[in-house]
């Protein structure tokens, strides 16, 4: 993050050494150590998987229809003889890839007009808040859905959708986590002083909203993750054939009580990513200070 | 009474776990009793574990303490020992506590009726419930609370914090105690309400012989109370002995300092302030735990601790340079502060000011509701170049609402803002050219507050200096070290964090920032009201020294009357934002004074046992002004009649503009005409 | 006190209004209308300018808003785009089946999760508590079809409890959906439970480490009594938010597990619409949800307002 001015020089051993702390004290806590455990799994079987999995993906072999587990086959194969284990590996790339990229985006637009409301005040933070509460209102998933159908589902879609959509809750906690700083006698005293407005939020506001802006977007993430995955379980996502967890466990299911192995593999895969996530972000949030379970998440 | 201890505390040590797994001591082999009837005094700075000690007498400890070794006794039995039904029964009955902060003790969804019912149910077996209305009723009597009815029915928000106070203590004395403890029972109150609670708890205490455990880091709130004192430092007691002693002559060399660090209102003079910080707690040195603050101390005194030993005046001391102590002298720091004669020319002057936080919103003017009554008003004021201008009054009184208007960031409702050659300062911050804003620089209260958490010493010091000097690299530097060496702080904290330093520290560095801007006027709101008493006296000596190597204006707002009196050339008394009095220091402080000048100055508790405050007025909260006539009005103890409800009183002037707002007639202000009255 | 309810019922209606103007004018960003999104490639010629016509897409934008405004206040929710079914007596069906799922699930979920929350709160750390916030966080964390998979595999083909999906038509009695709709109900309870109790465990401790419970301690008042008396009080208002949430998030859109299990409740309904492209209906059901959530949420306000003393004289001393 650019907060830092040219003479940031000077601060660096101590900042660094409490992001060093955090950092230690996120991987001291046991549900720190898994999360970031699963979390680096995950991204690094996304990166590599296309070089370590045993099979093509769209590889069909009509003789193997939905069969066991086997040692070729590890998971068995799908519908269309596919091999599960080389689609499980595969399944997260897209969903990792596109919330990888949307998140951040989220975070930082929503961010900016949280921080910007939280210092303005008055009324266009009436105005604006009054549209995030009528956003919160819609059914999340919604106009996603609605997007998708009418745009299509590929990525230049996807991508924009969910992060215009993901930033607007965030706005609502970075305004709230801002107006508590602008509070405070520092930013008075910055204020007293003369500062333009652009210098207080950058050297007095962003420094201090960061640490709930970090433990916002690992939250965010690992619910985009869980949107995404609902979205191409529901049809509304990745299309065929491109291997997608939730695609796979939608598939899967039609046929579980045939072969119930093949929804456990993209389950598993799916289910470990999100709460490793989640375990990360919770682990962030407890080693910022920020305790996020006492807030509504819905 | 038989003369056993009613709490007998002996070699009690409690500790934690840190985090590198070792046992940390916060109590060190700490012995204190007290006996029926006796009022003892605990008195420590921040983190002497006082507090800890209080609720180790309870057989409580907070999270993650635990007992090492030792006994504490209620009544001959240990406390630690005991079972939780047997605790529940002592506790709030035989053994009361009066917690520090009675706004959040008092559970915030239960009535005071039925809180005090409660109490009564769990600790009163003697009285049949149907009665428990009427006790209760009779305890808020007894504490002294107006319109007990009313009380019982209320929340515990929707009291004052003095009537909060006052709640704690009836709630305690609903148990019946024999021992009742304290916990900075009167901090965070104002003074004068202060020192109405200090007077009921003493009388309380005579009525029904309870014994008393203060544990306060004022020392004036010791003095007022306790015929016997123990200090506390770094876990340890380490002078016990009676308040005559303690108070005036102490054979340890910390009270000595402590003593000596404490602003007096009879002494113009500027304290001494004690070097050093004391250690963190769980911190164990091999030798005494002062030795590197204290200014007698030998090569044995870090070698090993000190034993306690009885001293020539009846106390009991860990010291081996008792006797020296006794004799050695550590008030010779203590000098005049150097007045300017004000040379005429004015630095600031504040024309009819009226201020108000809330102003009518569009819906309410149109639906024709008047303006509310100003926070504050009529406020007309000159400070000279160089000279201090001290504000006091109790909290809600305005002082620091001016100061937030003379620095921009509240504007007038009405009045102008002049600095030094004439110019009208734009009401708004935004609106001000920067040579405007660079005259005029602020220090806050609360270093916490006022420093960036996330920000370096650097980057603090470097704010001021990038904005009006535009300076950089080197040049930057140079000037930042410069800076922390003026207040006394040493290069190395560059590229700290404040979370890194102590409180005093910090403020130092909050004082770097104000006059990196080479101000001609300081805004001073509360500056050392957050700090221990040994730091508040560097910070005002430091204050003092930079007034006087840079000829700047002070505006020096304050609850704390000596505190003023050392630092100011003249004085402003306010009330309910409205000035009352105002002049030079020594006429403000002096025989003629307006009532409410009287009165603030009676309620100030001098850490002198012989010294007794006056009380005069009603200790009640008034929210806000009257519309009309005198704002003293209701809580005037020498009130006229009708005159002062109507007519704002006018301006008296006395010798060297000394100006008294008041209907009484000048010579009948005199404190000498005023006991007579009091005596008729 | 009227006052204050007056303005956040103001607030609320403004909220709604905007959701309106925002759904509406979302709708109208879309490329095409509502007819050339449902006939797709049969939008031309006479079959196009007919379905506009019983749409009345012929008029202005400003006068269909103000139209499809009227009308939903009205409770008249307009046609769906194939020109026949009235949109509100579907969705009357519709909601009648997500509230006896929602009340299903609610009447489980709500007491057990605040028990459990208490329960953890106050032994913080011990094994109960880990175990329980552990599983919390499985629960909340693993995604709805996947939750709602795993009791199908188990409930349904292991144990052979209950039908995988539900085959009782839309406008059945409410009887009829039982037990079909058990397994869809233990889905919702489970990801309600987890997030309401971990709400209320947190809210728990914070109070219970407050001063006035510490002071309580030492007032001698006996454990159980602190609890439920001084504790319990301020611990639980915090609850009615989230409950208010849950309730929401129940009756608008569990799209997921209505699909998973075959519901016909709103959620299904919205997503058959959306597959359908049919806009109208998707409008009303989102305003309707919205309006919802809005409406919910303002009574749990107004109810925590009334409950929590510091807040009532608050607002009473603000006039």
């Amino acid at each position: 993050m650019s907060v830092g001015a040219p003479s940031r020089a000077q601060a660096r051993p101590s900042l660094l050494r409490r992001w060093g702390t955090v950092f230690y004290d996120v991987l001291s806590r046991p549900s720190g150590a898994i999360g970031v455990a699963l979390v680096l799994t995950h991204v690094l079987m996304a990166l590599f998987s296309p070089w370590l999995a045993p099979f093509d993906y769209k590889a069909m072999d009509s003789g193997l229809i939905l069969s066991g587990p086997s040692p070729e086959h590890w998971l068995g194969t799908d519908h269309l003889g596919r091999d599960v284990w080389t689609r499980v590996m595969l399944g997260g790339r897209e969903a990792l890839l596109v919330c990888g990229v949307a998140t951040p985006i989220a975070v930082l637009w929503g961010g900016m007009v949280g921080v910007w409301l939280g210092l303005r005040g008055g009324w266009p933070d009436e105005i604006v808040m009054r549209a995030v509460d009528a956003f919160l209102a819609l059914p999340g998933i919604l106009p996603l859905m609605v997007l998708v159908v009418i745009f299509g589902t590929g990525n230049e879609v996807l991508i924009p959708t969910l992060a215009f959509f993901f930033g607007i809750p965030v706005i609502r906690v970075v305004r709230a986590a801002a107006q508590t700083v602008v509070a405070r006698d520092f930013v008075l005293a910055a204020r007293a002083r003369g500062h333009p407005q652009r210098q207080i939020i950058r050297r007095e506001l962003l420094p201090n909203v960061l640490d709930v802006l970090l433990v916002e977007g690992a939250m965010r993430l690992s619910w985009m993750l869980l949107t995404f995955s609902s979205l191409s379980f529901l049809g509304f996502g990745v299309s065929e054939p491109t291997p997608d967890w939730g695609l796979m466990i939608n598939d899967a299911r039609t046929f579980m009580s045939l072969a119930p192995w093949g929804v456990l593999g993209p389950m598993i895969a799916l289910s470990s990513l999100i709460i490793g996530v989640n375990l990360m972000a919770d682990a962030l949030g407890k080693a910022l200070g920020i305790d996020r379970a006492g807030k509504a998440v819905l | 009474m038989s003369d056993t201890p009613i709490i007998d505390i002996q070699n009690l040590s409690i500790g934690f776990t840190g985090r590198s797994g070792a046992t940390l001591p916060v109590l060190r082999d700490v012995s204190l009793s007290i006996r029926a009837g006796e009022s003892i005094g605990l008195v420590g700075e921040s983190g002497s574990g006082k507090s800890t000690l209080a609720l180790a007498a309870m057989g409580f400890l907070k999270g993650g303490l635990r007992k090492l070794s030792g006994r504490v006794c209620f009544r001959g039995d240990d406390m630690f020992a005991r079972s939780r039904d047997e605790l529940e029964t002592i506790r709030g009955g035989r053994l009361g506590l009066i917690p520090q902060n009675s706004g959040q003790a008092l559970t915030p969804t239960m009535r005071i009726g039925t809180q005090l019912k409660e109490a009564l149910r769990l600790h009163c077996l003697s009285v049949p419930t149907e009665q428990h209305q009427e006790v209760a009723h009779n305890l808020l009597a007894q504490v002294r609370l107006p319109d007990p009815n009313v009380i019982l029915q209320r929340f515990p928000h929707e009291l004052s914090g003095g009537q909060q106070q006052r709640v704690a203590i009836a709630m305690a004395l609903a148990g019946e105690p024999e021992a009742l403890l304290l916990d900075e029972p009167t901090t965070g109150l104002d003074v004068t309400t202060q020192a109405h609670i200090l007077q009921l708890l003493n009388d309380l205490a005579a009525e029904r012989n309870m014994a008393m455990l203060y544990v306060s880091h004022d020392l004036g709130v010791i003095a007022r109370s306790c015929a016997r004192v123990a200090v506390m430092y770094a876990g340890q007691i380490v002078l016990d002995g009676p308040a005559t002693e303690v108070l005036r002559t102490p054979s340890h060399p910390y009270p000595k300092g402590l003593l000596a660090s404490i602003p007096r209102l009879g002494d113009r003079r500027l304290p001494v302030a004690l070097e050093g910080r004391p250690p963190p707690p769980g911190g164990d040195g091999e030798g005494c735990a002062y030795a590197p603050r204290c200014p007698l101390a030998e090569v044995r005194c870090s070698e090993a601790p000190p034993h306690p030993v009885p001293d020539s005046l009846g106390g009991i001391v860990r010291c081996f340079r008792a006797a020296d102590t006794l004799h050695a002298s550590m008030d010779h720091g203590r000098h005049e502060p150097v007045h300017h004669s004000p040379d005429g020319q004015p630095a600031l002057s504040l024309k009819d000011i009226s201020l108000s936080y809330r102003s009518l919103g569009l819906i309410d003017r149109m639906r024709g509701v008047s303006e509310p009554v100003p926070t504050v008003d009529d406020i007309d004021l000159t400070i000279a170049r160089g000279e201090t201008l001290g504000l006091v009054g109790e909290s809600g009184s305005g002082k620091s609402t001016i100061l937030k208007a003379i620095a921009g960031l509240l504007p007038p409702r009405a009045g102008n803002i002049c600095v030094a050659d004439e110019i009208n300062l734009p009401p708004v911050v935004e609106k001000r050219t920067p040579e405007q804003l660079r005259r005029i620089q602020m220090i806050f209260q609360n270093p916490d507050e006022s420093l960036n958490p996330r920000q370096t010493i650097a980057e603090i010091i470097a704010q001021p200096l990038r904005l009006y000097d535009r300076l950089d690299g080197q040049a930057l530097h140079d000037r930042s070290v410069a800076l922390l060496e003026t207040v006394r702080l040493s290069a190395h904290y560059m590229d700290r964090l404040p979370s890194q330093l102590s409180g005093g520290e910090k403020q130092r560095v909050a004082v770097a920032r104000a006059f990196a801007a080479e101000p001609e006027i300081v805004l001073c709101d509360e500056v050392t009201s957050a700090l221990d008493v040994s730091v508040q006296a560097a910070v005002l000596d430091l204050l003092n020294d930079l007034k006087c190597s840079q000829n700047t204006t002070y505006v020096f707002v304050s609850h704390d009357l000596a505190v003023v009196r050392a630092l100011s050339d003249r004085v402003a008394v306010l009330y309910q934002g409205r000035l009352c009095e105002y002049g030079p220091t020594e006429h403000v402080y002096g025989d003629v004074s307006h009532p409410y000048t009287d009165i603030l100055l009676g309620a100030v508790l001098e850490p002198d046992p012989d010294t007794a405050p006056k009380l005069c007025a009603e200790d009640v909260v008034e929210l806000s002004p009257p519309a009309l006539g005198c704002p003293f009005q209701r809580r005037c103890p020498r009130r006229l009649g009708a005159i002062c409800d109507q007519q704002v009183p006018p301006w008296q002037e006395g010798a060297d503009g000394h100006m008294i707002r008041c209907h009484i007639p000048r010579e009948e202000l005199c404190i000498d005409t005023q006991a007579q009255t009091a005596a008729e | 006190m009227t006052e204050l309810i007056l303005r956040r019922l103001a607030l609320g209606l403004v909220t709604v209004w905007m959701v309106s103007v925002i759904i509406f004018m979302g709708i109208e960003a879309l490329p095409g209308d509502a007819c050339t999104a449902f006939l797709e490639r049969d939008a031309q010629g006479e079959v196009l300018e007919r379905c506009r016509e019983q749409l009345g897409l012929n008029q202005s934008a400003t006068q269909r808003y103000l139209a499809w405004a009227t009308g939903a206040l009205q409770g008249d929710l307009g046609v769906s785009a194939n020109g026949n079914t009235t949109i509100a007596a579907e969705v009357a069906l519709r909601v009648k089946n997500s509230i006896l799922l929602a009340a299903g699930a609610l009447s489980v979920g709500v007491p057990l999760a605040i028990f459990l929350g208490v329960f953890t709160g106050l032994w913080r750390d011990k094994f109960p508590d880990i175990f329980f916030s552990t599983g919390a966080i499985f629960a909340m964390t693993i995604p709805e079809f996947v939750a709602a998979t795993i009791i199908t595999l188990i409930f349904s083909i292991w144990l052979g409890l209950f039908p995988a999906v539900v085959l009782t038509p839309a406008d059945a009695p409410p009887l009829d959906f039982f037990p079909e709709f058990v397994p869809a109900a233990i889905v919702l309870t489970l990801v309600m439970v987890a997030h309401i109790m971990r709400m209320v465990r947190s809210s728990v401790i914070e109070v219970m480490t407050s001063d006035y419970i510490q002071m309580a301690q030492l007032k001698g008042v006996p454990y159980w009594q602190m609890v439920f008396r001084h504790a319990l009080p301020s611990a639980l208002l915090p609850a009615i938010n989230i409950v208010a949430l849950t309730i929401a998030w129940l009756l608008g859109g569990v799209v997921v597990v209505e699909v998973v299990f075959n519901y016909p409740g709103l959620g299904r309904m919205m997503i058959d619409a959306i597959s359908d492209r049919d806009l109208p209906v998707i409008q009303a059901i989102a305003i309707l949800v919205a309006a919802t959530y809005v409406g919910i949420n303002l009574l749990a306000d107004l109810l925590t307002i009334l409950l929590n003393p510091r807040m009532r004289t608050q607002h009473l001393r603000r006039k």
